[in-house]
């Protein structure tokens, strides 16, 4: 279908307005890490780059960065194996309560945060378990579990079986077919759907609160804290705007890669 | 999963195993899905289920710990405060609000993405898109702050128009930085939805004499709906549970405030009595999303 | 009746079964994690109370106000966690709290040996049993600490002391001097429907301000017999709920937390509110010109002492006592007092805080007993007016949380 060129420029114009109110906010943010002054008033006072030394040499952020990282990673990594396993269970098995899965993986991304974070953080006492960067990946993990699922069940929906069964055909097991089919097919799914995990998990601030133990600090924590307290307000939008700057690698990186396979498997 | 990996390896025994689950396809069906279900279903759900439980018992006046005695109390107080009433509607009228606003806002852009950039220019709108998810979410809000206090950047652009703007009392700066929030989690999907609708589709309409306008009815859109209720599950859903924001920027009370303030401090009944009303809203929201095919598209 | 219960309340046994998480009400697993005192029984000490020091662990778990234990990470100068390392081999991990609801349920899950708790949380926990009672014989600076801080409504019960202060504040009354041309000298501004600030009014954002509004009744309406601001028959709570309600429609904002004030008045958009001294001296800080001043109304008002308080679950009981008496200790006390913008609690503090910060105890008011004899620290209401008297029942601070629920959220 060829649009029509006013609903081109009807297009256009609708984009950049969605692009611009996107990006007002984080203007803004951009502005206030060169700001002199502690607190945020409208027009910025000054102009400094104080703020960038000292969110640089400011070892808590380090620390804090460093958990998170590990946090994402963990929490990605998880429910990309769980994510998978059911997604193949849902999408390559007929069995009764199949549409149940789905519905009980969306849940805890459906349910507002602080349920489920007073919900884990209860059974993690109960159980005796030390709180700590573990019970952080299990919160997170458990909100991302269905963003690999759908990012692959997706997928398995629009891979030919076919190859599957060719591949069952000439002798080859089910983790051969595993191995050689289906994981080659998955992988731009799993890449987008492991990206979007660990971003939500790398921003999540309720659940955290609730499952974080003592001396582990995620960096939506640390902002938490510091944003309470103005000297460390202007460090906090240094560190939001490093965050977004660091971002556009694994971004371009993701969206290259898959940008350039999703051409091949269509 | 362990057994999967080991058999990089090659060793004999992992293969013979292979080999053996091959036509089992029972077995391999509760092999997947024992983990997943086991974490959800019983870890989550069940944790879930005995915080519910704190809905049917009441607390001790007196130290604020929970008594195991039956009572509906907490049900009581939810039903009869109005307060709590005006609470969950405000709530369900942003969550809808919001979807509104994000659907509108990102069908152009998502449409725009997927059918009218070229190659090149899509990549750069799709980093465009997904970059702000890495800023972080208390500091978008912070910003909104700035944008909307008095003598902030409204009043600073509206003063010579003698308009001055809205201070942060008001429950349209939720609405806007709610919409703002989630907007990514919108475009995503019915981006991922438009890109899959074959050319070939569009052109057979369009050979056929379909004009322009008609395809988008016919075609696209009802292609589109499942998308576009997949988006809808996070908007509606992630501002359904928020509790920083209206507080930050509307200096108001959300569902996830009264939860929230009432899990320690307050009376822990009243929260998980409470917390039944996102929880019947969200499974009522999915089940009429599912039907849209939503599930299929997320 | 409900007196009966007090005695298992404070029992250490029950200790876990914290008010956060719904869960603990089910265990009952408390005991066994060797709290300093559960097994010194037998003396005429409370149950819960250590008679001796224990020796020093490896390691501290904390839950904190953000602020309240720096390990230079921040600011180099501000660093009073590492030479507590240093010197008892104790390694500090930090939780900030986010508010005393977060920090009540954090202490609940037991995972933590103190706690640095505001005066709306602290009774809770002492009655869920989720603090122990301190000895203070075993924190030999406390002996210098100021009288007017020792022995508070808000973490004494029974004249046990249940934790040791932090430093002190009161909630100021901050105003614009363009609006106010002579300094208030009553809380009217912010309770005026025709305060010359109307519309432009900053209000703290928690249950406990229902005290501020008992405060102005005591003076406006003293029929209504009110004698602890904290703790409100029925009908003092819902005059003063009502209060709240009509100053609702003059209010410009609900402030949760410092910087929301140090942006509104620094702004100007705010002329008149509740605040801390920090937020006027930050605000100077920038903008020395700003046309902001602070002050204590005659009638009084509302403060604050955190105290640092010990987990009756405590793992490191050795380590939390001595960080109880670190954080007394005057030169530490007074990086933390200037750090976090409050007033120091002993005169050796104030001595080693002009030091640092010249001024700093007068601009807090830190020496000023006459001051802070007007401020009413933070308590947490309790049901039973947190007297002796069975006749007097009052609201307690769930009715405190729903009334705010109500006031702000309708």
């Amino acid at each position: 279908m060829t649009e029509s060129r006013w609903v081109r420029i009807g297009l256009r114009v609708m984009t950049f307005v969605a692009l611009a109110f996107i990006y007002l906010p984080l203007l803004i943010l951009a502005i206030y890490a060169f700001n002199d002054s502690r607190s945020q008033v409208w027009p910025p006072p000054g102009f400094s780059l104080r703020w960038f030394g000292e969110a640089m040499s400011n070892g808590r952020v380090v620390d804090a960065f460093i958990t998170s990282v590990l946090a994402g990673l963990g929490a990605t990594l998880l429910a990309l194996v769980l994510g998978t396993l059911a997604a193949l269970g849902v999408a390559r098995h007929r069995f009764f309560g199949r549409e149940a899965v789905s519905f009980m993986l969306v849940l805890p991304i459906a349910l507002p945060g602080v349920l489920t974070g007073i919900a884990l953080a209860a059974t993690f006492k109960t159980l005796g378990v030390d709180f700590g960067l573990p019970t952080i990946i299990v919160g997170h993990a458990t909100f991302c579990v269905v963003i690999a699922y759908n990012n692959v069940v997706a997928r398995l929906r629009r891979l030919p079986r076919s190859t599957e069964e060719a591949s069952a055909d000439l002798g080859a097991d089910t983790w051969q077919t595993f191995r050689r089919v289906l994981l080659p097919g998955m992988r731009t799914a799993l890449l987008s759907g492991g990206l979007l995990a660990f971003a939500l998990s790398f921003d999540e601030v309720i659940v955290t609160n609730f499952t974080a133990g003592p001396g582990t600090e995620t960096i939506p924590l640390w902002i938490f804290s510091a944003i309470q307290r103005p000297r460390e307000v202007p460090v906090v939008n240094v560190v939001a705007l490093a965050l977004i700057i660091l971002s556009v690698v694994p971004v371009y990186v993701a969206e290259k890669l898959s940008g350039a396979e999703s051409a091949v498997v269509r | 999963m362990s057994s999967a990996r080991a058999g990089t390896s090659r060793a004999p025994l992992t293969r013979r195993f292979a080999a053996w689950l091959h036509p089992r396809r029972r077995l391999q069906l509760t092999l997947l899905l024992t983990s997943p279900l086991l974490w959800i279903g019983l870890a989550y759900l069940g944790s879930l289920g005995i915080l519910l439980l704190n809905a049917f018992w009441h607390t001790d006046a007196f130290s604020g710990k929970v008594i195991p005695e039956f009572s509906l109390d907490a049900f009581g107080e939810v039903v009869t405060n109005p307060v709590y009433r005006t609470i969950a509607l405000r709530t369900l009228g942003m969550a809808v609000a919001v979807t509104v606003t994000d659907v509108l806002l990102g069908f152009p852009i998502a449409y725009y993405m997927a059918r009218v950039a070229s190659r090149r220019t899509r990549r750069i709108l799709l980093i465009a898109v997904l970059l702000p998810l890495w800023a972080s979410y208390l500091v978008k809000i912070y910003s909104w702050r700035v944008i909307f206090q008095g003598n902030g950047l409204l009043d600073w652009l509206l003063e010579p128009f003698g308009i001055s703007g809205p201070g942060l009392n008001e429950i349209t700066n939720s609405w806007v930085v709610l919409s703002y929030l989630w907007l990514p989690y919108m475009i995503l999907p019915i981006f991922a939805g438009l890109e899959r609708i074959p050319e070939s589709l569009l052109e057979a309409s369009s050979d056929l004499g379909g004009r322009a306008g008609g395809t988008f009815r016919r075609i696209v859109l009802p292609l589109a709906l499942p998308a576009i209720a997949a988006g809808s599950i996070f908007t509606f859903s992630l501002t359904l549970g928020d509790y920083i924001t209206p507080t930050m920027v509307s200096g108001t009370k959300f569902i996830g405030n009264v939860i929230y303030d009432n899990s320690s401090l307050g009376s822990l009944p009243l929260a998980a009595a409470y917390s039944f009303v996102p929880i019947v809203i969200m499974v009522v929201y999915l089940f009429i999303a599912r039907r849209m095919g939503a599930f299929e598209s997320l | 009746m409900r007196r009966t219960l007090r005695i298992p309340a404070l029992l250490v046994g029950l200790a876990l079964i914290g008010a956060g998480c719904g869960l603990g009400s089910a265990s009952s697993s408390a005991t066994a994690s060797g709290s300093a005192g559960a097994s010194a029984s037998g003396s005429a000490l409370p149950s819960g109370m250590a008679t001796t020091l224990p020796p020093a662990e490896d390691e501290l778990d904390l839950v904190i106000w953000g602020g309240y234990a720096e390990n230079g990470s921040n600011d180099p100068n501000y660093d009073w966690v590492t030479p507590f390392e240093d010197e008892t081999g104790c390694k500090v991990k930090t939780k900030d709290g986010t508010d005393s609801a977060n920090m009540v349920s954090l202490m609940a899950t037991g995972q933590y040996d103190g706690v640095s708790a505001s005066g709306d949380a602290t009774l809770r926990m002492i009655a869920a049993g989720t603090v122990a009672p301190v000895n203070t014989d075993l924190i030999p600076n406390y002996a210098d600490v100021f009288d007017g801080l020792k022995n508070q409504p808000h973490n004494t019960v029974n004249g046990i002391p249940y934790g040791t202060p932090h430093g002190r504040g009161a909630n100021v009354l901050l105003y614009n001097t363009d609006t106010f041309k002579t300094a208030p000298t009553s809380w009217d501004p912010v309770w005026d429907p025709n305060s010359p600030a109307a519309g432009k009014i900053s209000i703290y954002n928690s249950s406990i301000y229902i005290a501020d509004a008992a405060l102005h009744l005591q003076q406006t309406n003293p029929e209504l017999g009110i004698s602890d601001i904290y703790q409100l028959n029925e009908e003092q709570f819902n005059a003063a709920v009502e209060l709240l309600k009509q100053q609702h429609d003059i209010v410009g904002e609900y402030w949760n937390v410092s910087n929301d004030q140090i942006t509104s008045f620094g702004s100007g958009d705010m002329l008149a509110g509740t605040s801390w001294q920090y937020q006027l001296n930050t605000i100077l800080l920038d903008k020395p010109d700003a046309h902001l001043a602070a002050t204590l109304p005659d009638e009084g008002s509302t403060g604050w002492s955190d105290t640092w308080m010990i987990s009756s679950t405590a793992k490191h009981p050795g380590c939390m006592y001595r960080w109880m008496d670190w954080m007394l200790d005057p030169h530490t006390n007074a990086l933390a007092t200037v750090w976090f913008g409050e007033a120091p609690v002993s005169q050796a503090a104030c001595d080693e805080a002009e030091k640092i910060s010249p001024g700093h105890c007068d601009s807090y008011h830190a020496t000023d007993e006459a001051y802070f004899s007007k401020v009413h620290f933070w308590s947490t209401p309790r049901e039973d007016c947190n007297d002796t008297d069975p006749a007097t029942t009052c609201k307690d601070v769930e009715d405190w949380i729903a009334a705010w629920t109500d006031i702000t959220g309708g």
